[in-house]
């Protein structure tokens, strides 16, 4: 096992590098720089500030010392467009506020998302089962950005009972919008997957045994269903958390938080080379780290499966 | 006029009447002087000389003062300058300093803090964005630092005591002075700069010499500021905590001004009408100086063929229908718009431009004329591609346009895009017409006509005319270039290197009680030490 | 409707297990397909969906790019759904009609869903299957290859590419399918891990089945179902990544519109009143997405061979 998760974690090294080298690439590809603006730069101006970020550089030298500062000082350089920040402070400052929202949401969409699940599976074909049915597709149907505004409209404009925006350092009010725009949907993706599989579990074999020998429904569903139930569940997980990561933009946008997912799909449009692939890099780090997890859960929960 | 006498008034050494928050006979302040305004977008930096945009240099003004401020109608108003005296060939400035203006940690500000921040913008080093502006206001070797060429040093900028700062320009340049209320020309404090590089904007080290200072500043979400205690007109200062917002949507952002939490936002396009009948007292509608366009390429090799006609290009411009585009899809009092210049600028004079009197019928008409003189019509239409940046209203725009011209046989294909890409592409020539506008820098018509020189870096479709050239070179160092100016724009009106389309109001929500936001400044450039809230 | 369905279906099967064999494993899951109301229900509304989107143009009296310049401005106020002006679904704030944009975006939406969709489970399962299956050094490679790709932020891929190479129905296609195919993989090889190990593979095994034949016949079959809900899962994930990259502006490009750049206009504007923008644009993208679980959910039903 620990030998397992050395040798993902030495594959997890080469595959950030292999990352950087094509986010790095991709983005040098675009049209327009981080100092490309309306009121186009004296040529002169300009060479000064390729010398000051170092872009008067060659690429691959570019490239080079990027990396380099990264690996000996964990220094992803400043930003070229808010200058008086590096990546390593905006990143400080909003990736805390994106996890917070992000693992509450997350938190909320697992309990909500499988008790609902396996309460439809339990009570299938019964008006709980079609609720938690009609409830999950509807969520999962309506954009976050469709939410969003309604949720506004709602809580701040119309009742008045939360603040329409801020963060205010995780007070619980400013965290109750952006919890349920992000989380609903995945919520039900995790609801409706629950409910297939568990649906599944509950006809097969092992299942039909454990009930024929007499062990109460209660015991057969939590010893016996629930493992196995949540097998795909779980490869839906990790994705879902980073994709709640990135897909904050739109809580970001609507209500002020200040996360990084805004400052993700900003960086892009305004081609601020270091900010973007410090994110790119930290999502790209998550990614691996939650994949890993998931697997180690999966050996946990089906033993049949070798490393 | 009005120009010339504050010209004369501020040349022989005069001084004025600081405004502060002064208030209007009748007028009580409220007990609550707490402000909370929206931003777009998070402020990019908080250092004078590396901001590059609008918001920031809003924050700027409150965090730091140049040698002169703006009053509440735009006119200059002393800063840390209490006067200037000229030299008589009208290149050296002599600015006195007042010996009363501190920093917000207790030092006094000096000309030499001047010195230090005005060669910090020209610096290669710093690779200011802003750097141009020196060349603009045309300091001696301004140019060639910049390039490199000389040393920093060398920059027409000296102290000659504490409080006597003396600048030297390379021509005679009559709206130099207007140029000083510009965020990028603001002192900054050499010591703490030395002492914390780049990390000197933080709250808590930065040190300015405003009527405010920096509590709190989290990207994508608030900028918190309080009064200076230093600061040297403290005592007239009311608002007594400044909150901005970031908030990405302005629809959100109007949910929460009507909910509340702010106290000044943006209305969106096509909203006007509707607030303004809900809430009179609060929607307002005002002009700003930016002008918005279509600017052709007339660019000699990537210039599509028929735009070099300017039959086409006047018949393109003819059949748009301002009046629909400001009417019906901005509806926030925008100025249908018939040349360059923005019409309220001061001392400018509008040429008399033939096809702004004519009836929109009577335009469509002409342009079908000129597009059949041309060569094109139903049987032949001309295709063009528009180029325009992601935006609701320039869509909206768009879509319209491309209504209009298809009337005028042109078939013409929108290409959106993101605003670096549509930058790029207009900056390499790479594109057929392009929606672009611009924003004066001061409050004179060479703001705007200097663009369309044919040695403007800015002039991204090509346009040359001699004769304009000229004009624009004469203006430089004319007693009235007034004149030059109107005729400059004449040629325009003839040549048509691009399409008017509007110009600029500012379309806002502000609560009843905000007074002195300067809302009559063309300019749109408020300060916060000239704030207040009434009591109702 | 739901509930009589359903009912109908387990009854069904009841009565099939015994009946049927011999008759091919496709041919029954038809007949057991065709007896779900719900399922049924779904490809009735999906197809209804479809043949609006692609002939309903017929009876609109405005194309989806011409603006009605009497109402262009005032939305609001006269711009609301109308036989008599013929905006049978109102207009847009520009005045165009709504209903002709509605059924044109309805077109991009279903396409881009579906392209997307059919990406990811091609790919998807065949790569995931063979990695699981195979296992071993095989299960290493493709997986971590899997693992890298996951690991680069598509949608920020994909943003640049719309970017870099203009806006175009292609680059969406090719975006989205880029994005799409992954998390499918995962899954299936999850499945496919626990599957392996049944008897019956064991048994095919055993007789000297060759390894893709039992992929194709053994493995496969048995992932239908959850496939079946993952696809379902992913069209609406499809149509909602394109309406999230309309969301930040860069889906195709105006006078073209599609659903998610419709909803994401309409939403803009909820504030003003204007609550057909949202609320046709939004009832073709509910009925869309939910005639596909319907129709994922009916196909699971009648697919999954351990009900026989």
């Amino acid at each position: 096992m620990i030998n397992y998760i050395l040798k993902r974690l030495a594959v997890a090294v080469p595959t950030l590098l292999l990352l950087i080298i094509i986010s790095f690439l991709l983005m040098h590809a675009a049209p327009g720089g981080p100092f490309t603006q309306e009121r186009q730069l004296p040529a002169a101006v300009l060479a000064n500030l390729e010398a000051k970020y170092g872009l008067d550089q060659p690429l691959w030298r570019q490239l080079l010392s990027y990396v380099w500062g990264i690996v000996a000082h964990f220094d992803f350089g400043p930003s070229f467009i808010y200058k008086d920040r590096t990546v390593n402070e905006i990143i400080a400052q909003g990736f805390p506020v994106t996890l917070t929202y992000g693992t509450v949401s997350f938190v909320i969409a697992i309990l909500v998302g499988v008790s609902l699940g396996i309460a439809a599976a339990i009570r299938h074909n019964t008006w709980l089962d079609y609720l938690a049915v009609g409830v999950s597709i509807g969520a999962q149907v309506l954009p976050n950005f469709v939410m969003a505004p309604l949720l506004l409209l709602t809580f701040t404009w119309w009742l008045r009972w939360l603040p329409g925006g801020g963060w205010e350092h995780g007070r619980w009010e400013y965290m109750v919008m952006p919890v349920i725009a992000l989380s609903t949907s995945y919520m039900a993706s995790i609801a409706r997957l629950t409910r297939a599989s568990m649906l599944e579990v509950l006809t097969s074999n092992h299942i039909r045994t454990a009930r024929a020998k007499g062990l109460p429904e209660r015991k057969v569903i939590l010893r016996h269903a629930l493992k196995p139930a949540l097998l795909p569940v779980l490869s839906y997980l990790g994705p879902a958390f980073v994709a709640m990561v990135t897909g904050s933009v739109v809580v970001d946008f609507f209500f002020s938080t200040g996360g990084i997912g805004r400052s993700f799909v900003d960086s892009a449009l305004n081609r601020d080379y270091a900010v973007m692939l410090g994110i790119t890099i930290l999502v790209g780090a998550l990614t691996i780290f939650f994949n890993l997890v998931v697997d180690i859960l999966y050996g946990w929960i089906d033993p049949k499966i070798r490393y | 006029m009005h120009k010339l006498l504050l010209t004369t008034a501020l040349g022989l050494g005069l001084a004025f009447p600081a405004a502060a928050a002064t208030l209007q006979p009748g007028e009580t302040l409220a007990a609550n002087q707490e402000y909370t305004y929206w931003l777009l977008d998070a402020i990019k930096s908080l250092d004078p000389q590396i901001n590059t945009d609008v918001e920031g240099s809003g924050v700027l003004r409150g965090l730091f003062e140049g040698l002169y401020n703006e009053d509440q109608v735009g006119a200059l108003v002393p800063g840390v300058a209490t006067s200037f005296d000229l030299s008589d060939d009208k290149t050296v400035y002599t600015f006195h300093l007042r010996d009363n203006a501190k920093w917000s940690n207790g030092d006094p500000v000096t000309a030499n803090d001047f010195v230090y921040s005005w060669k910090r913008l020209a610096d290669p080093k710093t690779a200011s964005e802003y750097a141009w502006y020196m060349e603009l206001m045309q300091v001696k070797n301004s140019a060639d630092i910049i390039a490199g060429k000389k040393p920093v040093d060398d920059l027409g900028v000296k102290a000659l005591d504490d409080h006597t700062f003396e600048v030297t320009i390379e021509a005679p340049l009559p709206y130099f002075p207007k140029m000083l209320t510009h965020a990028s020309t603001f002192p900054v404090n050499q010591k703490v700069i030395e002492e914390n590089g780049d990390k000197w904007t933080e709250p808590g080290k930065l040190v300015g010499n405003g009527a405010y200072v920096l509590k709190e500043h989290i990207l994508g979400e608030k900028l918190v500021m309080v009064p200076n205690p230093q600061y040297w007109d403290n005592e007239h200062t009311v608002l007594t905590k400044v909150t901005a917002l970031t908030i990405n949507d302005e629809n959100a952002a109007l949910t929460r001004y009507l909910a509340g939490e702010l106290d000044r936002t943006q209305i969106p396009a096509g909203q006007y009408p509707r607030l303004k009948e809900e809430y009179p007292d609060q929607a307002i509608s005002v002009p700003q100086s930016c002008s918005y366009i279509y600017m052709f390429n007339l660019d000699k090799e990537k210039g599509p063929e028929a735009l070099k006609d300017v039959r086409v290009r006047k018949a393109l411009s003819y059949a748009i229908d301002r009046d629909t585009i400001v009417d019906k899809i901005l509806q926030g009092g925008q100025w249908p718009s018939y040349n360059w210049t923005h019409h309220a600028t001061e001392g400018f004079k509008m040429p008399d431009i033939d096809y702004s009197h004519w009836t929109q019928d009577e335009r469509d008409a002409k342009a079908i004329e000129l597009m059949t003189e041309a060569g094109y019509g139903p049987d032949h239409p001309l295709a063009l591609t528009l180029n325009y940046n992601t935006s609701e209203s320039h869509k909206k725009i768009a879509i319209a346009v491309q209504q209009f011209w298809k009337k005028i046989g042109v078939d013409l294909t929108l290409n959106n895009m993101e605003w670096k890409v549509h930058t790029d592409k207009m900056q390499n020539q790479d594109f057929e017409v392009a929606r672009y506008a611009w924003c004066g820098d001061y409050n004179e018509a060479s703001t705007y006509l200097d663009l369309f020189t044919s040695y403007s870096g800015h002039n991204n479709g090509k346009f040359r005319s001699e004769r304009y050239d000229e004009l624009m070179k004469e203006s430089k160092t004319a007693a009235d270039p007034n004149p030059m100016y109107t005729e400059a724009e004449q040629i325009l009106a003839d040549e048509m290197p691009m399409a008017p389309i509007y110009q600029y109001t500012k379309v806002e929500m502000i609560k009843p009680d905000m007074r002195g936001l300067g809302l009559n400044n063309l300019m749109q450039n408020w300060y916060l030490k000239d704030m207040y809230r009434v009591a109702e | 409707m739901v509930i009589d369905a359903t009912r109908m279906k387990n009854l069904g099967d009841r009565f099939a297990e015994g009946e049927v064999r011999g008759r091919s494993l496709w041919a029954d899951a038809r007949r057991r397909f065709f007896r779900n109301k719900a399922a049924v229900g779904g490809l009735v509304m999906l197809a209804l969906i479809t043949l609006l989107a692609l002939f309903g143009d017929s009876l609109a009296q405005w194309s989806n790019e011409e603006i009605d310049f009497d109402v262009m401005g005032q939305a609001a106020q006269v711009g609301q759904p109308s036989i008599g002006n013929g905006h049978y679904f109102g207009t847009d704030d520009l005045g165009r009609d709504l209903y002709s944009r509605t059924l044109q975006g309805t077109r991009i939406s279903l396409m881009v869903g579906i392209v997307g969709s059919l990406i990811a489970v091609i790919v998807g399962t065949l790569y995931g299957a063979v990695s699981g299956y195979v296992g071993g050094r095989t299960d290493q490679i493709l997986m971590r290859t899997v693992d890298i790709l996951l690991a680069v932020p598509f949608m920020f891929v994909v943003i640049l590419l719309l970017v870099m190479f203009g806006r175009s129905l292609f680059m969406l296609f090719f975006g989205i399918g880029l994005m799409s195919w992954l998390n499918m993989a995962r899954i299936v090889r999850g499945q496919t891990l626990s599957l392996k190990h049944k008897e019956y593979v064991e048994a095919a095994q055993a007789t000297g089945v060759p390894t893709f034949t039992i992929i194709l016949r053994h493995i496969v079959p048995n992932l239908v179902g959850i496939v079946a809900v993952y696809a379902t899962l992913l069209v609406p994930e499809m149509i909602l990544i394109e309406s999230f990259i309309s969301f930040l502006g860069l889906g195709v490009q105006e006078p073209l519109t599609s659903l998610g750049a419709l909803i994401s206009e309409g939403a803009r504007t909820i504030y003003y009143g204007t609550t057909w923008q949202l609320l046709w644009p939004l009832a073709f993208f509910v009925a869309t997405l939910f005639s596909f679980f319907f129709i994922g959910d009916g196909l699971r039903d009648a697919l999954d061979p351990k009900d026989r």
